[in-house]
């Protein structure tokens, strides 16, 4: 270890991030920070740029400007399942999941082994895989599902598919836009559960709308408007933020 | 259940039954005209499991696999040729010991592309290497920059169009319009008579054989798994950690190295090739084969290739201008109607009717047992 002041290792620092389509700044000039472990919740209204940032994060979109680290790598110029490698996860806000494929291919294609097309092609169905597969599968509450076509699930079930593919990679930044989202008050119980499960030893990042969910798993709320960071704290903190109050949860 | 990296039980019992109506059937049922006929339609059988791969299930639509067809035969072709344009054959050209075609239009030296085509074995190896370089360059300039869909098939088309323009063209070197003809022998072992004919129909079949079980293979490893994914979710492929454009490329070399085995076959059991295979027209008519076919089934592809055939055959000799608007039509109506062609009317209508027939028998005498229901039953 050096001796002196140091720069805290953050997992995840956006610093500057621009993102512009034919002029309209999606995401402007925009810096955060995660941590390790920690949680953190994006809120805002909508056409705030919540899920661009996601989309910028993970590589679906290219920034204009401005730079993401994850880890001290740098991931604006990665392609998507590099990105993946480095151990980012994304869940898309509707479900996506491959439909024509039973539940346990679903999270057989997600297990982190085998992806180059060598690999593909002699990737064996082993103890390991299978012993993750249902390990996972229990978790996500679809045991006793893993022969049925992906879908047939009801929606709320595709959803924990999809947090299931995401498990079974095992990434260090978990990144979930809006997970609850479109499920019944059952479901979204149970969900709660899962995620509370799923977070820990991990870094995540959620886009969630669902106020009385976010005040259960958030450590740090980034409140987001026209691209930019209104307010950034303690769910506390920004929820007695009056320009929060204003553009947001005043209505 | 008895899976294993090549096929499950009735899958099995589907390559079988193909190996007996090809082994046993045609050969005794037939004469050795009709046989070789079988040879050639054969030949696209070859392509049209390519096309199941690429397209049914990497959801790749090639329309011009005419292209690879086209290169595996000319390489065959050449070997041929040069075999057949021994210096005691041409002695009456102006210069002997190369190709007749090329005399006719004043070459005087064979060209430097042609020399290694004396050999048999470069022959075999440029006969897989050739198509399947060219598919992997054509593959990652479009997969890597994201072209897919209909842009893909426009430009496999357009690729097409120039291949056949350029063989058509360079007549000195290729033979142009006519092709290559008058094929004789292999090391020295005459292609032509009837006997021959049959050693090389079953030669074909072996190597059809091969092709099936390595598209099993691919269809049932992880890879072909994540070709399903892609088709449907490429993006979601993405973020699962794969490199989608890798994954397209492997399949559309897959199916460009097979349509090339199949034409060389086609050379070999034909006796000739010409651009009149390689162009856009023959490209769909290949797709149309594994469409009629079932685009989802291995078998499937292989029995629609030699169904539009045999109709096209027959057909043709007694409707000769109706032929191509009934081959249009059959396009429409299983696209329409059956998107799963041929396999996917077996699979919903016949298969169900035989397992209720097999299923009921057996359960008269012994009564409802676990082991008769447990294929294919969800586990649920």
């Amino acid at each position: 270890m050096l001796i002196g002041h140091q720069p805290k290792e953050f997992l995840l620092a956006v610093e500057a991030l621009t993102v512009s389509f034919d002029g309209f700044k999606a995401v402007n000039d925009l810096s955060f920070y995660v941590d390790e472990n920690e949680i953190r919740v994006i809120i805002g209204p909508n056409g705030a740029g919540k899920t661009t940032v996601l989309d910028l994060i993970c590589g679906k979109t290219k920034a204009t400007s401005g730079s993401i680290q994850f880890r001290g790598k740098e991931l604006t110029r990665m392609r998507e399942n590099e990105i993946v490698k480095t151990g980012v996860g994304r869940k898309f806000q509707n479900p996506s999941i491959y439909d024509d494929l039973t539940v346990f291919e679903n999270l057989e294609i997600s297990y982190p082994r085998g992806r180059s097309v060598f690999g593909a092609l002699t990737f064996t169905r082993d103890a390991a895989v299978r012993d993750r597969v249902h390990e996972v599968a229990e978790m996500i509450f679809l045991k006793d599902r893993l022969h049925m076509n992906a879908d047939l699930l009801s929606h709320g079930q595709k959803q924990w598919l999809e947090i299931g593919m995401l498990l079974i990679q095992d990434p260090d930044l978990l990144m979930l836009d809006e997970p609850v989202a479109g499920m019944s008050v059952s479901e979204r119980a149970k969900t709660a559960e899962l995620l509370n499960r799923i977070i820990k030893n991990r870094s995540v990042l959620v886009i969630e709308h669902d106020m009385k969910f976010v005040e259960d798993i958030a450590h740090k709320v980034t409140v987001l408007h026209q691209g930019q960071i209104l307010s950034e704290g303690t769910m506390e903190k920004v929820k007695n933020d009056p320009k929060v109050v204003e553009v947001y949860l005043g209505h | 259940m008895t899976d294993n990296r090549f096929f499950n039980r009735s899958e099995l019992i589907g390559i079988l039954v193909l190996a007996v109506f090809l082994v046993v059937v045609l050969p005794l049922t037939l004469d050795v005209f009709r046989l070789n006929l079988v040879a050639k339609y054969l030949t696209y059988a070859f392509v049209a499991l390519g096309l199941v791969i690429c397209w049914g299930y990497g959801g790749i639509l090639s329309l011009g696999q005419g292209v690879f067809f086209g290169l595996g035969g000319y390489c065959m072709a050449m070997f041929l040729k040069l075999e057949a344009s021994s210096v005691e054959n041409t002695k009456i050209q102006s210069t002997p010991g190369i190709p007749d075609f090329m005399d006719w239009n004043q070459i005087t030296a064979l060209p430097f592309f042609w020399k290694p085509f004396n050999s048999l074995t470069f022959t075999i190896a440029a006969i897989i290497l050739v198509p399947g370089i060219f598919a992997l360059i054509i593959g990652t300039a479009m997969f890597k920059r994201r072209v897919g869909g209909t842009y893909f098939a426009i430009i496999t088309q357009a690729v097409a169009a120039i291949l056949t323009i350029l063989i058509v063209g360079q007549q000195g070197y290729t033979g142009g319009i006519n092709g290559m003809t008058d094929l004789r022998t292999l090391k020295g072992w005459d292609i032509r008579p009837d006997h021959a004919k049959i050693v090389l129909y079953f030669f074909e079949v072996g190597c059809l054989f091969v092709c099936i079980m390595i598209a099993q293979f691919v269809r049932h490893s992880k890879l072909g798994r994540i070709l399903v994914a892609m088709r449907e979710k490429e993006d979601r492929v993405r973020f699962s950690g794969y490199s989608v454009a890798n994954f397209k490329i492997f399949a559309f070399c897959i199916a460009a190295v097979f349509a090339a085995i199949g034409g060389a076959m086609f050379a070999l059991n034909v006796g000739f090739m010409s651009p009149s295979f390689v162009g856009i027209v023959p490209s769909i008519e290949m797709v149309i084969y594994t469409a009629v076919g079932g685009r989802l089934s291995i078998l499937g592809a292989i029995y629609g290739t030699l169904l539009v055939n045999f109709a096209k055959t027959s057909l043709s000799e007694t409707f000769p201008e109706l032929w191509l608007f009934g081959l249009g039509g059959l396009f429409i109506a299983v696209v329409l109607a059956f998107p799963n062609g041929l396999a996917g009317i077996w699979g919903d209508y016949v298969q169900p009717r035989i397992d209720r027939l097999i299923a009921s028998r057996k359960s008269k005498p012994d009564g409802w047992t676990d082991s008769s229901v447990a294929d294919g039953a969800p586990a649920e």
